[in-house]
C-alpha cells in the first residue's frame, strides 16, 4: 500500500499563462471556485492565503515552490476547527502544455491514515477543477455542486 | 449474465458538467458524438441489458468491446469492458465499466468507475488513469461549447510492461 494520497488529471482548452493566472488570483478564483477567493502568487516562504464568500481566513499556508506557469506547491491545513488539529498535507499543481490545451495535474498528499482532509478534498477537487475548466472555457464557473454526505453515500454504495 | 458481485473499483473518476442527466447519458450512449470526445473512436451499444457493446477506431478496427450490464436511463450505465486493439489484452478477464450521472446542485456529476475482479496491478490501471480524464474533460467541452479537445496519448509505457508481465503469470487464475 502506498501512502494516502489523491490525483486528480484535467484537460483545458487554454494556455498554461491563463491556467495559471486563474488558479492564483483572487479576482478569478472568485469567480469558479464557489465563491473563495484564493490568493497563490507569491514567492516560496510567503503565504497562499484563501477567504470564504463571507470574507473569512480559512487557508493561511506556506508556498513551497512557485515556477509561473508550470509548478505550483503548497501546504495545505484549513483552518476550520473539525480539521485543525491535521498537521498540513501537501498541493502539487503542474500544468504542461500540449497542441492547444493544457494538462492541469493536481497531486494532493502527505496526509496521515485516515485523514479527514483527504476524504474532503476527493469531493472537493474534482469540482473546483471542473469549474475551472468551464470559467476558462465558456467564462463561467460552475455553480456549487451540492455536497450533502447522503448523496455522497449512494454514490459510493453502488460502486 | 456476469455476476458483477466480485469485481472491487481500482480507478474512479468524477467531473461535473453544466449540462442535463439527459444530455450526459446522449453522449455517452450516441454513435455520432462519441466520436467527438472518444479519440476519434465511435461507439456501438445495443440498448439493452446483455447487449454488444462496441468501441471501433475510425476505420472499423475494433477498438474495445463487452455486454451491456446495466442499462438505466439517464443514470447508470454499465458495461464489460475488454481492450481489443492491443492482443495482448485480449487475454486478460474483462473489467467493469460504470458511468453514474447524477444531479448535483445546478450541474451533473459523472462518476466513471473501472472495477476488477482479480488483483491487477498499479502499473496496468495506469492506462485508464490517463485515458478517462482526457476523454471526460473532452466529453465536458463537447457538452458545454460544442468544441471538443483534441488530445493525443499514447498508452503508458508502464502498463504496457505490466502487460507483458500479467500475460506471463495470469494472476487472475490463482485463487
Amino acid at each position: 500500500m502506498g501512502k494516502p494520497s489523491f490525483v486528480y488529471v484535467i484537460y483545458i482548452a487554454s494556455t498554461p499563462e491563463k491556467v495559471w493566472q486563474a488558479l492564483i488570483d483572487p479576482n478569478m478564483t472568485e469567480q469558479y471556485w464557489f465563491g473563495f477567493r484564493v490568493a497563490a502568487g507569491g514567492k516560496v516562504g510567503e503565504y497562499m492565503t484563501a477567504r470564504d464568500p463571507a470574507g473569512k481566513e480559512v487557508h493561511r499556508d506556506v508556498i513551497l515552490e512557485s515556477d509561473p506557469p508550470r509548478r505550483l506547491v503548497y501546504a495545505w491545513h484549513p483552518l476550520y476547527d473539525e480539521f485543525k488539529h491535521e498537521r498540513p498535507s501537501r498541493v502539487t499543481i503542474e500544468l504542461v502544455p500540449l497542441k492547444d490545451q493544457v494538462r492541469l495535474t493536481v497531486e494532493h498528499d502527505d496526509f496521515d491514515e485516515g485523514s479527514i482532509v483527504l476524504e474532503k478534498i476527493s469531493n472537493g477537487w474534482p469540482a473546483v477543477l471542473s469549474s475551472l475548466k468551464s470559467f476558462l472555457e465558456t467564462g463561467r464557473g460552475l455553480a456549487a455542486p451540492s455536497w450533502s454526505g447522503q448523496d455522497r453515500a449512494t454514490a459510493e454504495a453502488r460502486v | 449474465m456476469i455476476d458483477t458481485a466480485g469485481f472491487k473499483p481500482k480507478t474512479v473518476y468524477v467531473i461535473y458538467i453544466a449540462s442535463t442527466l439527459e444530455k450526459v447519458w446522449q453522449a455517452l450512449t450516441d454513435h455520432e458524438l462519441s466520436q467527438k470526445y472518444f479519440h476519434g473512436s465511435l461507439l456501438e451499444i445495443e440498448p439493452k441489458v446483455g447487449g454488444d457493446f462496441v468501441v471501433r477506431f475510425p476505420d472499423g478496427r475494433v477498438n474495445v468491446k463487452g455486454n451491456v450490464v446495466e442499462w438505466s436511463p439517464p443514470r447508470r450505465l454499465a458495461t464489460t469492458w475488454t481492450v481489443e486493439w492491443i492482443p495482448e489484452l485480449r487475454e486478460l478477464p474483462p473489467c467493469l465499466v460504470s458511468y453514474d450521472i447524477e444531479q448535483s446542485g445546478d450541474c451533473v456529476r459523472l462518476t466513471v468507475t473501472e472495477a476488477y475482479q482479480w488483483d491487477v496491478p498499479e502499473a496496468m490501471l495506469s492506462g485508464g488513469r490517463s485515458g478517462w480524464p482526457a476523454i471526460l474533460s473532452s466529453l465536458k467541452s463537447v457538452l458545454e461549447t460544442g468544441k471538443p479537445l483534441g488530445i493525443e496519448l499514447e498508452p503508458p509505457k508502464e502498463m504496457m510492461e505490466a502487460v507483458q508481465q500479467v500475460v506471463a503469470t495470469k494472476p487472475w487464475l490463482k485463487r
